[in-house]
């Protein structure tokens, strides 16, 4: 995120996209909910009219896989109105004449086509951004989970410059990261192009630093495998030995019987967890791993803050923290690491090693944690980026893009779109959620349904439906409700039955190496 | 230049933006409150926080009451005891508030007015109330206990905005009901638990914590919720290395307090039976349990073949976005530093 949370509860508008921030976020959708009450305006743009819907000034419901042509749409709006901000644009961006061109490729009545959002709708949510400044934007997975998720990201920024929504209070542009340490583990440098603190691998000055700092004589300059990547190496080699670090991937990857094929073709797997997975299954090695409150350390938040975890408790039987796990290994390997604590690995290396943390420290971040960039022991921790429209790289760089469908559309054959996500009751595969009395409240995968599909197909509530793509087939009870538009059918990955991953299509954003996770074809039987 | 409140005699410097209440707990003058909570403001209902103020007509309620400069405020005179025992003798007197077995005993709001009002016994007769509502998953309502303070209503509805909760009925059958009046567990209830952590009685409780531990025998310790990106800091209440209880920490950022199910109810996973206890070591079909000796030299030793075969580059490793920032770092120093390969990723762009 840009921005913090504490700047929700006093923002003055809202403009949500593919972020069904109540079951995922349900924290962060209390502040939005309470800006609203004190008289914020909320825009939520997304396929399915979830609850934060019921909160909106205006509610968009946009096509899955729509969002380049919609937020070219608004921005059309915007330049043609002449509504957008000029100064801001002039003084602190470049190539706005790019995505002039791209933009003005999508007049309203094109974008509404794509987009499904009526031409009056798109003008009045233009003209009320422009009316209101500033406004924060916030997106999650609905954004990024796509073919064109970079695209869909970029186009989030090129809207909010546009605005001039940038480098101030109560606006930006904030995606609200879905696991507890995304941001930490990116952070981290567990990322096959940057070392911790994105400093790239491929720089010759980084690959000094590193070398010195870490002891060694060589590192690769080469930018390295993403997941997608690495998985497709195993049946054919490439890849000899995998080692997955508290991933269920054969539940949580799209297309699981491709995924489990891949996994059981590694010649050496090795697993660290808390519990045996469905992808421990297919491991040569399962090392057992201290869980959170079995070890001290820290979790880096959607809003760069970094915040404190502690120990409660000894890991149970011989489990042990996964750092030591690591250490143990290098030592084997005629490496020895001098830090053996979570915290003289963040206080002595990471912090050292990494600018943006050279100010956090463990003894700063007992309570409240601190927000990156702190550069120094004395800086307060930043709460939102590009102070007055200093972007890092100097001026913010407008990009025009064009919209692109989902790789895989409806057709005859498979005539909805599935697209997947979170619901608030479970947590991704279940592991942790599945064995804390969850299963109580949410006991099964569902199929969501619109009301005139399950008319038209005779299906009620509660009733089995089978859903089936190019991919796999489940059977799952069918949830009717009003909160889905007719041709859709929207799952969740909870349950090893009816997961929405056996559906789901493994295809990727070419540069993210994201996964189409909210859109593919499926077709609907109602079981006889 | 600050003007002067005095309390009981004593002078305080105030500057305005404080009610007497907050004025005198600052300084260490207690006054009793029941629908009071700091996050949520006065909701002036109770009525147990009266004073007397000079040339002021009855008793006020010193949640609510601004002060004004040279305004003199009695905390401990007879009139006020006497309101104030009322008070609270009414509400002992409209529930059932059996302390030796209530979960909230030594943290109870009117346990401590009780206390320090010197009720020994309440003064009129008991009165029993309905049922308890034993319908939600995570949630325990006894309505026995409730005070009426309003507190929950005001967290459901103003704070956390999932309003459910509501006043329902009239006069002596006034009580607080979930949408119109069905079990909290028929309800459109998420249970947050934003009412439970409100309630300052043993009207609304956790049932995970049922039995496990008496208030005065738990260790507090901060930390952050292991599931959403938003960072939420809980309180964990722990004995004997078994959390019985999640709060959310007050004031904190970024949550303010305020939780979701998973992260006040999603704890007890760690203490699972299936959690993995060994390492283990793929024989056949099946696992076999190993020492950590054997199974991390088998590990080095796989990973220095393929090395030495294949290249580093044939090794490729994903982080977990769950686990703490420094697990990461030492994995990713791994990959780098011992096998010589940038082949590491996590699940960052999902």
């Amino acid at each position: 995120m840009t921005n913090s949370f504490s700047e929700f509860e006093n923002a003055k508008l809202f403009f949500c996209i593919g972020t069904n921030m109540t079951e995922a976020h349900p924290v962060a959708s209390y502040f939005v909910k309470r800006a609203v009450n004190k008289g914020a305006k909320l825009i939520v743009a997304d396929p399915r009219r979830h609850a934060l819907a019921d909160k909106a000034d205006i509610y968009a419901q946009i096509k899955v896989g729509s969002d380049v042509a919609f937020l070219n749409g608004l921005m059309h709006v915007l330049i043609t109105e002449n509504l957008y901000d000029k100064k801001f644009v002039e003084e602190n961006t470049e190539e706005f004449e790019n995505l002039k061109a791209a933009v003005m490729q999508y007049p309203v009545d094109k974008a509404s086509k794509i987009s499904g959002v009526s031409e009056d709708v798109m003008r009045e949510i233009a003209r009320t951004m422009a009316s209101i400044k500033p406004g924060m934007l916030c997106y999650t997975l609905g954004i990024t989970e796509h073919t064109c998720g970079k695209n869909n990201v970029m186009s989030t920024a090129n809207l909010q410059m546009l605005l001039g929504n940038m480098g101030v209070e109560c606006g930006g542009v904030n995606p609200l990261r879905g696991q507890n340490n995304v941001q930490g583990a990116c952070d981290m440098g567990a990322l096959p192009n940057v070392y911790p603190g994105y400093q790239k691998v491929d720089d010759p000055a980084m690959k000094e630093k590193f070398m010195k700092a870490w002891g060694v004589s060589e590192l690769s300059q080469k930018p390295g495998l993403m997941i997608p990547d690495m998985m497709a190496g195993l049946p054919t080699k490439k890849v000899k030995a995998f080692y997955i670090f508290g991933e269920n991937l054969a539940n949580t990857e799209p297309n699981i019987t491709h995924v489990e094929h891949e996994l059981a073709s590694a010649e050496f797997l090795v697993c660290n967890d808390i519990f045996p997975t469905e992808t421990t299954r297919f491991a040569h090695v399962i090392f057992p791993a201290a869980a959170w409150s079995e070890d001290d350390g820290t979790f880096t938040s959607s809003e760069r803050r970094v915040n404190r975890v502690r120990k409660v408790k000894q890991a149970p039987g011989l489990a042990k923290p996964n750092w030591w796990i690591f250490k143990e290994i290098a030592r084997r390997m005629g490496h020895d690491w001098a830090s053996s604590s979570a915290r003289e690995i963040w206080d002595n290396e990471l912090s050292v090693l990494a600018p943006a943390y050279g100010g956090i420290k463990y003894y700063r971040i007992e309570q409240d944690g601190l927000q990156w960039p702190c550069p120094n022991e004395e800086h307060p921790g930043t709460s939102f980026l590009h102070r007055d429209g200093k972007f890092s790289r100097g001026k913010g760089l407008f990009k025009g893009i064009q919209w692109t469908p989902p790789a895989e559309v409806e057709d005859e054959e498979y005539p909805f779109v599935l697209s997947t996500g979170r619901r608030l009751f479970h947590y991704h595969s279940r592991t942790q959620t599945g064995r804390a009395g969850m299963d109580m409240i949410l006991p099964e995968e569902t199929a969501d349904i619109s009301p005139s599909d399950a008319a038209k197909l005779g299906i009620k509530n509660n009733e089995y439906v089978i859903v089936s793509s190019r991919r796999g087939t489940v059977k799952v009870k069918a949830r009717v409700t009003g909160q889905i538009p007719p041709g859709l059918v929207w799952m969740a990955f909870h349950f090893r039955d009816g997961n929405a991953n056996w559906l789901t299509n493994n295809v990727f954003d070419p540069e993210t190496k994201t996964a189409e996770y909210k859109a593919c074809a499926v077709k609907l039987e109602k079981v006889v | 230049m600050s003007k002067t409140l005095i309390i009981n005699g004593e002078e305080y410097a105030f500057d305005g933006s404080k009610t007497v209440l907050q004025i005198a707990r600052e300084n260490g003058i207690y006054i009793p409150s029941l629908c009071y909570h700091p996050r949520l403001g006065p909701l002036s209902k109770c009525r147990v926080c009266v004073v007397e103020v000079d040339g002021m007509r009855g008793l006020q309620t010193s949640c609510s009451l601004f002060p004004t400069d040279g305004m003199r405020v009695q905390t401990d005179t007879a009139r006020v005891i006497e309101a104030r025992k009322m008070v609270v003798n009414m509400l002992l007197a409209n529930g059932n508030h059996n302390c030796m077995i209530c979960e909230m005993n030594g943290d109870c709001e009117l346990q401590d007015a009780a206390y320090h009002l010197g009720i020994e016994f309440p003064a009129f007769l008991v009165e029993q109330k309905e049922e308890k509502d034993d319908s939600s998953a995570f949630i325990l309502r006894d309505p026995g206990k409730c005070i009426e303070c309003g507190r929950c209503i005001e967290g459901c509805n103003r704070m956390v905005v999932n309003e459910v909760l509501d006043f329902g009925f009239r006069g002596g059958h006034t009580q607080v009901i979930c949408d119109t009046g069905i079990p909290m567990g028929e309800s459109s209830c998420v249970q947050c638990g934003e009412c439970v952590q409100l309630c300052p009685v043993g009207a609304l409780i956790e049932k995970k914590g049922l039995g496990k531990a008496r208030r005065w025998e738990t260790e507090k310790v901060r930390t952050t919720c292991p599931y959403c990106g938003v960072g939420c800091q809980l309180e964990l209440h722990v004995k004997d290395e078994q959390i019985v209880r999640v709060t959310g920490v007050e004031g904190a950022r970024p949550n303010q307090g305020h939780l979701c199910v998973k992260g006040r109810y999603g704890y007890d996973f760690i203490y699972s039976k299936d959690r993995l206890t060994t390492p283990l070591i793929r024989e056949g079909k099946d696992f076999r349990e190993a020492s950590w000796d054997e199974a991390l030299d088998l590990v080095a030793n796989k990973f220095k073949e393929i090395i030495k075969k294949d290249g580093p580059d044939a090794i490729a490793g994903v982080s977990c976005a769950r686990s703490i920032n420094e697990d990461s770092y030492n994995m990713q120093k791994l990959f780098r530093a011992v096998i010589g390969t940038n082949n590491i990723d996590h699940c960052a762009r999902t």
